[in-house]
């Protein structure tokens, strides 16, 4: 993968630049235009919040960037890759090795318990099943799992843990991009904030980025910066309290 | 893929409510399949058990009308010396085979297969001797009786009511002749489940009733090297009679009771009961489990998981289901045919070749289950993934 490009403007590193994004579902009186050309640079090492009213697009937008649904206009590469150019394999592929994700409902397979689960990224990308548990079971000692936790299923495992155990999978594989649908929309305040605390600790590296769709203005103090989203557009993009101070 | 493999088999046996489901229907189809089958060819294999019985002959010679084994229709005895006339012929002999009442103690009659064997050779005789001997048939008045008949229906009635099994020294009237038991042996077990008696020809033309015609068949022998098909169309030609050899004569039996007896259909409708139990239960059941865990799938595919990846995990899912289906289904009819084929006079036959079927009938079922499943998760959006 090619080294990413420098912004002139702050000399920050781009992780994902999105061009006049366009995204339709539907065709003909029942199209609906999800994203009517979204402009939006995610840069390394931040965590980027998405933000706005239910429908005006965030999912869609995460959903593009993060490979899982095609755009139909624009430009938009993840660190200067371009989905548009790759086959489905290898888009498929690339999200394997380049995407962590964290899911609103955890989306833990509840016939795996916790270091399973947290094992499956690294699973699908070939690793033996002795080596892949072995890293998840290190990833989940970091985000605080103990023995009997790490050997629990998710039934067995409350809202916080399970999302725990949901950040651990995004993390185990080491993905440069991690994107978070809704985090903390399931979880109680003080839990939320504990995961956000988590993420923010664990998830960003130097050359790591978050993006974090959220409805929770609770956890708007973890963002380094906010994106406003409105009717498929970014309305304003701000500087968190966190940057500025 | 082997390392996927085990998320495939812990996502499907963790979900234990329908992966037992999926289990208990594919027995019951694979058992309903096997012991409906396996009940046919064992009916369908007593059809001819006369000519499996009956070794050495490699050429059965009958009126050209003759449609099946029981369709006697008799030759001049004088045919036997014709046959052995033919270029090729390394011996030929008489049998009779015919239906006739045995009167029991008791004054009630029974129905018996009698066969008469030729007198000087005593070819065309039981297959296993269980007491006495072949040879013991040219005692006066001898004949030799099947087990199961000498235990079932023509055992004597005791003044206390209950049976005893013939034995040897033990007379029975046929036909209002004396007849002795010098033996008993263990045969195949005909199709009608009458009792056989076997004697000598000249014999068996005593005990039954007198026609102008007696013989039923000449069993012959080719010489060494000789083609069979060609010395069968030699026989016909020479002699106006229709020679089969006898896998010729077993399969023209076997197509008479196949198309000219309800047997086929009543089976058929049992095998497709089966197959239609395991496409509903199973089939839906594993599809039902695929919609079920659509969003863990989904989310495998978002984290890197390609189709290839998914359709091996539906097919490993699949075939594993249909491996211990089919294998408690067959081991289940096997044991059930093994006991009620020992306990009882049941037609029960299982060649491999009905194993084959089974199991292509179970990995049919599975297959197009999973077909329906694979094309469920192949066309799936990974983005559902964010669909709460």
């Amino acid at each position: 993968m090619p080294e990413p490009t420098t912004t002139p403007a702050n000399g920050s590193k781009i992780a994902v630049r999105c061009t006049g994004v366009t995204k339709t579902f539907g065709s003909g009186t029942n199209a609906m235009q999800a994203l009517r050309g979204v402009d939006m640079d995610v840069r390394i090492g931040e965590l980027l919040m998405l933000v706005g009213p239910s429908g005006c697009g965030k999912t869609t937008l995460i959903s593009v960037i993060a490979g899982v649904l095609r755009r139909d206009g624009g430009e938009c590469t993840v660190f200067e890759n371009d989905y548009q150019k790759m086959s489905e394999l290898q888009t498929t592929r690339f999200r394997g090795k380049n995407i962590g994700f964290v899911f609103q409902a955890f989306n833990l397979i509840p016939t795996l318990n916790a270091e399973e689960n947290a094992a499956a990224p690294l699973i699908i990308n070939g690793t033996k099943r002795r080596d892949a548990v072995a890293k998840a079971r290190e990833v989940l000692q970091q985000v605080g799992f103990d023995e009997r936790m790490m050997r629990s299923f998710s039934t067995d495992l409350s809202g916080g843990q399970q999302q725990r155990v949901a950040i651990a999978r995004a993390l185990v594989h080491n993905p440069r991009l991690i994107v978070c649908d809704e985090p903390t929309s399931a979880l109680d305040g003080e839990t939320g904030h504990k995961v956000m605390e988590l993420m923010r600790n664990l998830a960003l590296g130097t050359d790591r980025a978050l993006i974090v769709v959220t409805h929770d203005s609770r956890i708007y103090e973890f963002a380094d910066r906010i994106a406003h989203m409105e009717d498929g557009r970014i309305t304003s993009i701000e500087e968190s309290p966190r940057t500025t101070s | 893929m082997a390392i996927m493999s085990f998320i495939a088999l812990k996502m499907l046996i963790g979900d234990k409510a329908k992966y037992i489901g999926i289990i208990i229907g594919l027995t019951f189809a694979s058992l309903l399949i096997t012991q409906q089958s396996a009940i046919f060819a064992g009916m369908m294999t007593r059809t001819f058990s006369f000519l499996s019985d009956v070794g050495l002959p490699d050429v059965w010679v009958v009126d050209p009308e003759v449609q099946y084994i029981d369709d006697i229709k008799p030759l001049q005895s004088t045919e036997v010396y014709r046959v052995r006339s033919v270029e090729g012929v390394q011996w030929a002999v008489p049998l009779y085979k015919g239906s006739l009442q045995a009167r029991m103690d008791d004054g009630t009659f029974q129905s018996c297969i009698l066969i008469g064997l030729d007198d000087e050779t005593l070819i065309g005789g039981p297959p296993t001797m269980l007491t006495g001997q072949l040879s013991d048939l040219r005692r006066a008045d001898g004949i030799i009786v099947d087990q199961v008949g000498a235990n079932g229906k023509l055992a004597r009635r005791l003044p206390d009511g209950k049976r005893a099994p013939l034995k040897i020294g033990d007379s029975v009237e046929l036909n209002d002749n004396r007849a002795v038991v010098v033996g008993i042996c263990q045969i195949t077990q005909t199709f009608q489940s009458n009792p056989v008696i076997y004697t000598t020809y000249s014999r068996a033309t005593t005990f039954a009733p007198q026609t102008r015609k007696m013989l039923s068949f000449v069993a012959a022998k080719a010489k060494p090297g000789e083609n069979l098909d060609a010395l069968c169309a030699r026989i016909g030609k020479q002699t106006g009679l229709k020679a089969y050899t006898c896998d010729e004569f077993k399969k023209l039996t076997f197509f008479y009771y196949l198309k000219y007896t309800g047997m086929p259909v009543n089976f058929l409708t049992a095998v497709a009961l089966g197959f239609i139990v395991g496409i509903t239960i199973s089939g839906q059941t594993f599809y039902n489990f695929t919609l079920d865990n659509l969003r863990y799938f989904g989310t495998l595919k978002a984290m890197g998981a390609t189709n290839g990846m998914l359709l091996r995990m539906i097919l490993l899912q699949a075939l594993v289901v249909a491996v211990i289906g089919y294998g408690l289904g067959v081991g289940a009819a096997s044991l059930w045919g093994s006991y009620f084929g020992t306990h009882s006079q049941l037609a029960f036959r299982l060649p491999w070749q009905l194993l084959v079927i089974t199991a292509v009938a179970i990995l049919f079922i599975c297959l197009t289950a999973a077909s329906l499943s694979i094309r469920k998760v192949m066309k799936l959006e990974p983005a559902v993934v964010f669909r709460s």
